[in-house]
């Protein structure tokens, strides 16, 4: 009785012929895009025909321009990190705008718990509190940020799930506190000079190892956990999955606080890696977290997309980000045709859906 | 079949406003029977079921369902007192496939020490939805596909199965072929048979004459918000339970002043 095609009632199926996943078709526009860049660098006549990827003028050994997909990946990391969390509200067709200045208020509220009491052999010039928070063991201010984190999500999931808010008003709101918190915190004075072992958090290639190992952890969350499965069900049908007994509004507040607290770990490697906290850090990351995850297949209305997908996006965001630097495209022009690259993404994904229905 | 009571309903009442939609249902359930509602459109065979279910609360009357007087706050209270529901609109998550929407909800798990990221049994869950399936005769052709892109019939089946793959108390389904093809039909009616024989009751909502016949045991007659016959299969014919229908017979225990 037991067969291996999964059908029932003696219909053929060939498994061969099914459609191809969401993912491989993101990895082919990855693909494209780098083509794309590659092609216009030969014939951009102020390009002196370099390549994007391949350019090993200055070593022989090696393929790939490693230095640029260094920093490809290391700009997209940090972000990606939030990615990750507004991923999972996403699917339960919510949104998460908070996360900008969630990253910021963490690195300012972590970093302040992180300082050393001497620069150089004289008193922190930075310091905010007394000798009494200075050269704290490294697993407070991490503590204190991701609590800091949780909370905000609490709060978010609570008003949302609870009093009925709509997600985009509540993180709105949220998104101002937030920041407001940020400014605050030290009267809008930077907070510099953090222990060794924060300082570690974020060097280097720190950052692509926390969100590589942050995606393959939730990556595996979202398709094999009772958590990952309800997400889903939550938003592709709401009532459905009331009705079938899931606690909805619980597990909206759950979605919340995992999102916000990856947010404000985003806030933690983003104030190490800088090896300062400033107010103003985390510019538009919300909206950077949210296109990734768009352009990586994670449909608005809900129920659709995967973690590999936002990693995807997440790639995609980064070498076009990469790639009009390259081209020598100024600032505000890469952040106009951004913006037009996130509408294309989410009108393809409607065209898809409708032609699929 | 035992003479144990598993539902009884008395003077079970909904009003709308000013409109009596139903009045003074007395009804009783035992176990392992099946019995069918009737009645024209409107007659309130939905409402009796919407107020033992908890999705709207009644105006005056009392449930005892299991021995129990119960009050549930919504259609997930009556589930969790072991009250299936197919409703007139389904309630399946597109997004998902076959055996997650069987099982949502009631997922089979290991590693339930991870609390809510316990690990999903998918080999056995897939596995259990292909018997469940195998056994009623639905045509699907890949359980792994989501259910948006199934056909009405389909997803009915899916529904249905749902409710008969976990045991319950109490079965309760409303109109569940009513917009059915002549096979997705006959396939409910094989559910309905499993039910019949793992002894479970069932409350079914039909217009279909033949249905009934050939699958109850007794047939409940609605008409303007009242119960006006309570007829076993045996002691009726279709002819019958038209006529009590369309008013042209009451029983006598139904007989109430002023209103024929
Ligand atoms: N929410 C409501 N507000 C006002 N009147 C209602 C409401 N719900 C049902 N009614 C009325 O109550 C009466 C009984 O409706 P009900 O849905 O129980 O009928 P039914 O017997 O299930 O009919 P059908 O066979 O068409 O499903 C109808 O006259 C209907 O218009
Ligand atoms: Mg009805």
């Amino acid at each position: 009785m037991a067969d291996t095609s999964h059908g029932v009632g003696g219909l053929t199926y060939d498994k061969s012929k099914r459609s191809l996943p969401n993912e491989l078709n993101i990895f082919m526009a990855l693909i494209i895009i780098v083509v794309i860049f590659e092609i216009l660098g030969q014939v951009l006549p102020y390009m002196n025909n370099q390549s994007f990827l391949f350019d090993t003028r200055d070593r022989f050994d090696s393929i790939f321009n490693e230095a640029r997909l260094q920093i490809i990946i290391l700009q997209v990391a940090i972000i990606g990190i939030i990615a990750l969390g507004v991923t999972q509200v996403i699917i339960t067709a919510g949104i998460d705008l908070s996360s900008g200045p969630l990253v910021a208020a963490t690195a300012m509220i972590a970093m302040s718990f992180a300082q050393t009491e001497t620069v150089n052999g004289f008193p922190n010039p930075k310091a905010l509190f007394g000798t009494w928070a200075m050269d704290l063991p490294v697993i407070i201010p991490v503590v204190i940020g991701l609590t800091f984190g949780a909370f905000i999500g609490l709060i978010n999931g609570t008003f949302i799930a609870y009093f009925r808010i709509p997600p985009f008003i509540a993180t709105l709101g949220m998104f101002l506190v937030c920041r407001g918190i940020a400014l605050w915190w030290s009267g809008g004075n930077p907070i510099s000079f953090p222990t060794e072992a924060y300082a570690w958090i974020g060097s280097g290639m720190m950052p692509v190892v926390w969100f590589v190992v942050l995606a393959i952890i939730f990556q595996l969350i979202m398709k094999y956990t009772v958590y990952g499965k309800h997400t889903y069900a939550i938003g592709s049908n709401e009532d459905a999955a009331r009705m079938s007994g899931i606690n909805v509004r619980r597990h909206k507040v759950m979605v919340y606080m995992i999102a916000s607290t990856l947010a404000a770990f985003a806030g933690i490697v983003l104030s190490s890696k800088a090896v300062t906290a400033q107010a103003g850090m985390g510019e538009f990351y919300e909206l950077f977290a949210i296109a990734m995850a768009v352009i990586g297949g994670i449909s608005l209305q809900g129920g659709r997309g995967s973690i590999i997908g936002t990693v995807l996006g997440a790639m995609v965001l980064g070498v076009i980000r990469s790639g009009f630097t390259y081209i020598k495209l100024d600032g505000s022009y890469q952040l106009m045709a951004m913006g037009g690259i996130i509408i294309a993404a989410v009108i393809l994904d409607q065209y898809r859906q409708r032609s699929k229905a | 079949m035992s003479n144990e009571i598993v539902l009884k309903t008395e003077d079970l009442t909904k009003h709308y406003g000013g409109v009596h939609a139903l009045e003074g249902a007395n009804f009783e359930l035992r176990k392992g029977e099946h019995v069918a509602i009737m009645g024209d459109n409107g007659a309130g065979k939905s409402t009796f079921v919407r107020q033992i279910t908890g999705v709207e609360q009644r105006t005056r009357g009392e449930v005892i369902f299991d021995g129990k007087q119960v009050h549930f706050d919504g259609p997930l209270d009556a589930r969790r007192a072991g009250i299936e529901t197919v409703f007139q609109t389904l309630a399946l998550a597109d997004h998902l496939d076959v055996p997650d929407n069987l099982f949502l909800g009631r997922e089979k798990t290991k590693f339930d020490w991870l609390g809510p990221f316990r690990l999903l049994n998918y080999k056995e869950m897939r596995q259990d939805t292909m018997d469940a399936l195998q056994k009623t005769g639905v045509k699907i052709p890949n359980i792994r596909n989501t259910i948006q892109n199934m056909s009405g019939g389909q997803r009915q089946c899916v529904a249905i199965a749902r409710t008969a793959t976990f045991h319950s108390k109490l079965t309760i389904m409303d109109e569940p072929t009513a917009a059915l093809g002549v096979q997705e039909t006959a396939q409910v009616e094989n559910i309905i048979r499993t039910l019949k024989e793992a002894g479970e009751p069932l409350i079914l909502i039909s217009h279909n004459m033949r249905q009934v016949m050939d699958l109850m045991d007794r047939i409940i007659v609605f008409r303007r918000g009242r119960i006006v016959a309570n007829l076993r299969k045996e002691e009726t014919d279709g002819q019958d339970v038209v006529a009590y229908i369309t008013g042209a017979k009451t029983q006598e225990e139904y007989m109430v002043e002023g209103v024929t």
